[in-house]
């Protein structure tokens, strides 16, 4: 077939059977043509010097071998698209079998209170999502999605699957129920993805402890955000120090307290003194951890450890000690009362004013900021910020929340702050500080950081001595005297001795002073105050006055009652027996020496 | 038919043991293999069109013994029955190609079907194997005899059906009948001058085609520059692929026939390659190249030169057609809608490539002698 081109041009001649072996036809005997039709033009299209049949062979070969090649490459071409071809935008490898979605790799450790019960955990969820570009039809499958999950409109759910975007979440954290009903859809666009989802089980009552994770569990506020990584990493639960039984009385009797004197806020804080765990630890309001969103700003504030205010008379208890331990007056040491102290533009008073000399025991049980201010002129504001100090009145704690407020202490500690520090205004501390002292001064005197994470049993390595341990039973003495004579007399219980003191600060207002009538009620309480065990501080943050109450909104009004009822429901459940009037535990001699080991420290 | 024995003289015997049956096997076996294929591709296309869920499944059940009894009645056929089977489907199918364009019902743009009785009839279908036995005939005619007239009735078997199927317009099937008589007068022994002229007149029909068919040449610019429209069935077709792997998601775990109108037809080798993967589609490829290189095999034979010509006309109607579906669906072609012989869904389809088929089983039967006459 080579041969074509010479004959291209050539005359048209019929092709000779004869020359023709291989067409042996017409042997049907048929008869042929008799006029023979030529085409007009003189090309020959069909060389005919070949035999037909072994030109047709050859091409016929080569036809063949197209086909084959044909074929070699739609195979080569099926291999690289089955197995090298990267996917393209519509991405379908990942929609198989809801069965194959995996665990999450590991839950996020639980948190539990001291006695095992759950704060939070996480369970495993499934959440769907879209594709897209696989939904054939948005707008029915939005309202199918729509009827199986109650929380979605069809209208927002079509707006998504229009999206012009690869994935798409519908909804997070569905049940297993809508799970279900979402897979019957058989809709090949929605996918399903495996999530932990955080929960507390004991929704409010220890949010501003635990704190919160938003919807892919990272930890945004408590312990959750302090110890994210912890909680991520661990397979162990983390075991706090919170009891909820307690937490449980102590967050009833506050909000108690909040409601009858129409206070804006409160806070309980219960704390173990000899180790500072921190028993109970409740800020109202509060909110629901299991939905965070809905919360106000105000109830996301923790007031127990972010809040700082100057707590008043709570820390003549302070001011008495550090007078104690240096030497420089005994408890009947007296202080003139008479007259108000005037400095620069300021006036200190009393509320209760006695105008006369006071001994150190009757400045507390009066609570005389008079005497307060000149207990603390026997030391200097050098020394009384030295011991304000080593009782971490002056820095931000490191208890394990993530919200922790630095105190407000003065630049210049002059003879001013000095003064007014004595009875509790001009430092602004959290009320979390106040009981961290509190408890160092009355357990001994060894001051130890407070906690919320349960400690081994027994430990009590460390802690730095504040006091002496006489001076700790001195204050013990001073606290009861005042429950028992002062302004703490509504804490005291029949069930149990109690030894307190109380406080109501005028709440500062900035720069322009301080507001006479938003008060900050409190009051820090130890007992049993023969054997102490525990320190409790209740604060109401601006109580209004009552009838019942004398028009006073004081803390001895407002807090010591709270403190008392806490006290009678919280101390059985905590293994304490209660101390009746007649028990003889209840004779506590004047300066008893601290009887336990000192070996504590 | 293992009872068949040698002597047997019936009809069936003879037929039995003169066809090439490693041939009828592999057309049985995609018969099979269409069939599993159509029961699990089908039913999602038929929810979103909203027919029952079955609609596809028992059409096919109810085509495919008549598709396979006309397979085999063709196939007893002798070379001269052949002729008149193909002259008188040709003739049918001219008539109802212009019927088409009078009564034909208009779907996707292109006027292709008449409505008989419940289902639709495709007349391009049968005019292609018609088509390629009587331009054989014609063209070995004309070499025997060396008279033009067979040569210009051989150009008109072929350009009328071409013209009818054209104007429909179906450019897929007039480019297998292009390519057939292309094929067929190659083999006759035109001279290779005259064959390029033929080549570059094909090309500038093509070219025509792409410029004055506006969908050809939406089709063409989306295959030439991906990124100039909507790629999304030739996407959904590779990402099939690509989630199928080696050995696939496994049947009825796929998801493209929910997503492609016409994942029953055109593009039901995507729904093999995601559920059945890699290894079942290169099986079916191979199915493919054993049928048509093995007809194009027993064309070799010496039957004579009808027998040369019609068999590797048939065989390329077939390979053809099978070629253009896996190009179009593996993205190597631009996307042209046509079925993948004997897998796809479609009655017309399958009627008319088991005519063809059966005509092809018939011409390559074992003879005594050559039998361009009988």
């Amino acid at each position: 077939m080579s041969e074509t081109n010479e004959t291209l041009f050539a005359a048209a001649e019929p092709p000779s059977n004869a020359a023709d072996p291989g067409l042996r036809a017409d042997t049907g005997g048929r008869a042929r043509p008799r006029t023979r039709f030529n085409l007009p033009v003189r090309v020959r299209l069909f060389p005919g010097r070949h035999d037909a049949q072994e030109v047709g062979r050859s091409r016929l070969f080569v036809t063949c071998a197209i086909f084959a090649v044909a074929f070699a490459v739609v195979t080569m071409k099926l291999v690289d698209a089955s197995l090298y071809d990267p996917a393209r935008t519509v991405r379908l490898d990942d929609s198989r079998a809801p069965e194959a979605l995996p665990e999450p790799e590991q839950l996020r450790a639980d948190i539990l209170d001291r006695n095992g019960l759950l704060i939070a955990t996480s369970l495993p969820v499934t959440s769907v999502c879209a594709r897209p570009p696989l939904v054939r039809n948005p707008v029915a499958t939005a309202f199918l999605v729509a009827g199986v999950l109650p929380e979605l409109n069809a209208a927002a759910v079509q707006a998504q699957l229009e999206r012009k975007a690869e994935f798409v979440w519908l909804q997070r954290h569905i049940t297993p129920k809508q799970h279900q009903a979402l897979l019957a859809l058989g809709e090949p666009g929605l996918c399903f993805e495996r999530e932990q989802r955080r929960v507390y089980p004991q929704s409010g009552l220890a949010a501003h402890v635990s704190g919160f994770t938003d919807v892919d569990g990272v930890g945004i506020a408590g312990i959750e955000l302090a110890y994210n990584d912890v909680l991520n990493e661990r397979r162990d639960p983390l075991r706090l120090s919170l009891d909820l039984r307690v937490q449980r009385i102590v967050r009833d009797e506050v909000q108690y307290a909040m409601d009858r004197f129409q206070a804006t806020g409160g806070v309980g804080v219960l704390m173990d003194i000899a180790n500072s765990e921190t028993v109970a630890m409740v800020s109202l309001p509060d909110f629901d951890p299991n939905d965070p969103g809905t919360a106000s700003a105000d109830a996301r504030f923790n007031r127990a450890t972010l809040g700082v205010y100057e707590m008043g008379s709570t820390f003549k208890l302070l001011t008495a000690a550090q007078a104690l331990e240096a030497g420089k007056a005994t408890l009947s040491t007296k202080f003139d009362a008479t007259t108000p102290i005037r400095i620069g533009r300021h006036t200190i008073s009393d509320f209760h004013a006695l105008n006369r000399w006071l001994t150190l025991e009757e400045v507390l049980i009066h609570s005389s900021n008079v005497g307060a201010a000149k207990i603390a002129e026997l030391s200097g504001p050098a020394a009384q910020r030295d011991f304000f100090g080593r009782l971490g009145m002056l820095k931000k704690m490191s208890i394990e929340v993530a919200e922790l407020g630095s105190p407000l202490a003065p630049r210049r500690w002059s003879e001013v702050h000095m003064l007014t520090i004595a009875f509790g205004h001009g430092l602004a501390v959290t009320p979390m500080h106040l009981s961290n002292a509190i408890a160092s001064l009355t357990n001994g005197g060894v001051y130890r950081q407070a906690t919320l994470l349960k400690q081994p049993g027994g430990d009590l390595a460390g802690g730095e001595r504040v006091v002496s341990a006489k001076v700790s039973a001195s204050i013990r003495w001073l606290m009861r005297q005042i429950v028992i004579n002062g302004t703490g007399r509504n804490a005291d219980t029949a069930l149990y001795p109690v030894g307190g003191k109380t406080g109501t600060a005028e709440k500062a207002m900035g720069r322009r002073g301080y507001d006479k009538n938003a008060k900050l009620a409190s009051f820090i309480s130890v007992f049993p105050i023969n054997d102490p065990k525990y320190v409790l501080l209740v604060m109401i943050d601006e109580p209004k006055p009552r009838a019942d109450t004398f028009g006073y909104a004081t803390g001895g009004w407002v807090a010591a009652p709270a403190v008392k009822a806490i006290i009678e429901r919280a101390a059985p459940i905590i293994g304490m027996p209660p101390i009746g009037p007649d028990h003889p535990a209840r004779q506590m001699p004047i300066l008893q020496i601290e009887k336990r080991p000192e070996t504590r420290t | 038919m293992i009872g068949i024995q040698r002597g047997d003289n019936t009809v069936v015997g003879r037929w039995w043991w003169t066809v090439d049956r490693s041939l009828l096997a592999a057309l049985l076996g995609l018969m099979a293999i269409g069939l599993i294929m159509v029961i699990i591709a089908s039913p999602s296309v038929a929810e979103r069109i909203d027919a029952p869920t079955f609609h596809f499944v028992k059409r096919h059940l109810l085509l495919l013994p008549f598709a396979a009894a006309a397979m085999f009645v063709c196939s007893l056929m002798t070379p001269r029955q052949t002729r008149m089977a193909a002259l008188a489907l040709l003739v049918g199918s001219a008539i109802a190609l212009v019927a088409t364009q009078v009564i034909g019902v208009e779907i996707k743009g292109a006027r292709r079907w008449i409505p008989i009785g419940g289902f639709s009839l495709q007349a391009s279908e049968f005019a292609k194997p018609a088509m390629a036995v009587l331009a054989a005939w014609m063209l070995t005619q004309f070499r025997q005899r060396g008279d033009s007239g067979y040569l210009i009735a051989a150009f008109l078997v072929f350009i009328i059906p071409f013209g009818l199927t054209a104007v429909q317009p179906d450019v897929g099937s007039s480019v297998v009948m292009t390519a057939v008589f292309g094929a067929q007068v190659f083999i006759a022994g035109i001279s290779l001058w005259f064959a390029g002229l033929m080549g570059m007149a094909a090309l500038s029909g093509f070219g025509l085609a792409y410029l004055y068919v506006p969908h050809v040449t939406s089709r063409v610019d989306r295959f030439l520059d991906p990124a100039s429209g909507d790629t999304y069935q030739i996407d959904m077709s590779l990402n099939a692929f690509r989630a199928g792997g080696l050995i696939g998601k496994g049947p009825g775990d796929g998801i493209i026939k929910g997503a492609l109108p016409d994942a029953h037809s055109d593009f039901i080798f995507a729904v093999a390659g995601e559920e059945f993967g890699l290894i079942a589609c290169v099986v079916i490829v191979a199915i493919f190249a054993f049928v048509v290189l093995r007809t194009f095999y027993r064309a070799l034979s010496d039957g004579g030169l009808f027998i040369m010509l019609s068999v590797s006309g048939l065989a390329a109607v077939f390979g053809s057609q099978a070629l253009v579906n896996l190009g179009s669906t593996l993205a190597l072609i631009p996307t042209k809608g046509m079925t993948l012989p004997f897998i796809s869904y479609g009655g017309s389809s399958l009627f008319a490539l088991a005519i063809g088929m059966g005509f092809a089983l018939a011409l390559t039967r074992k003879r005594l002698g050559p039998e361009d006459d009988a």
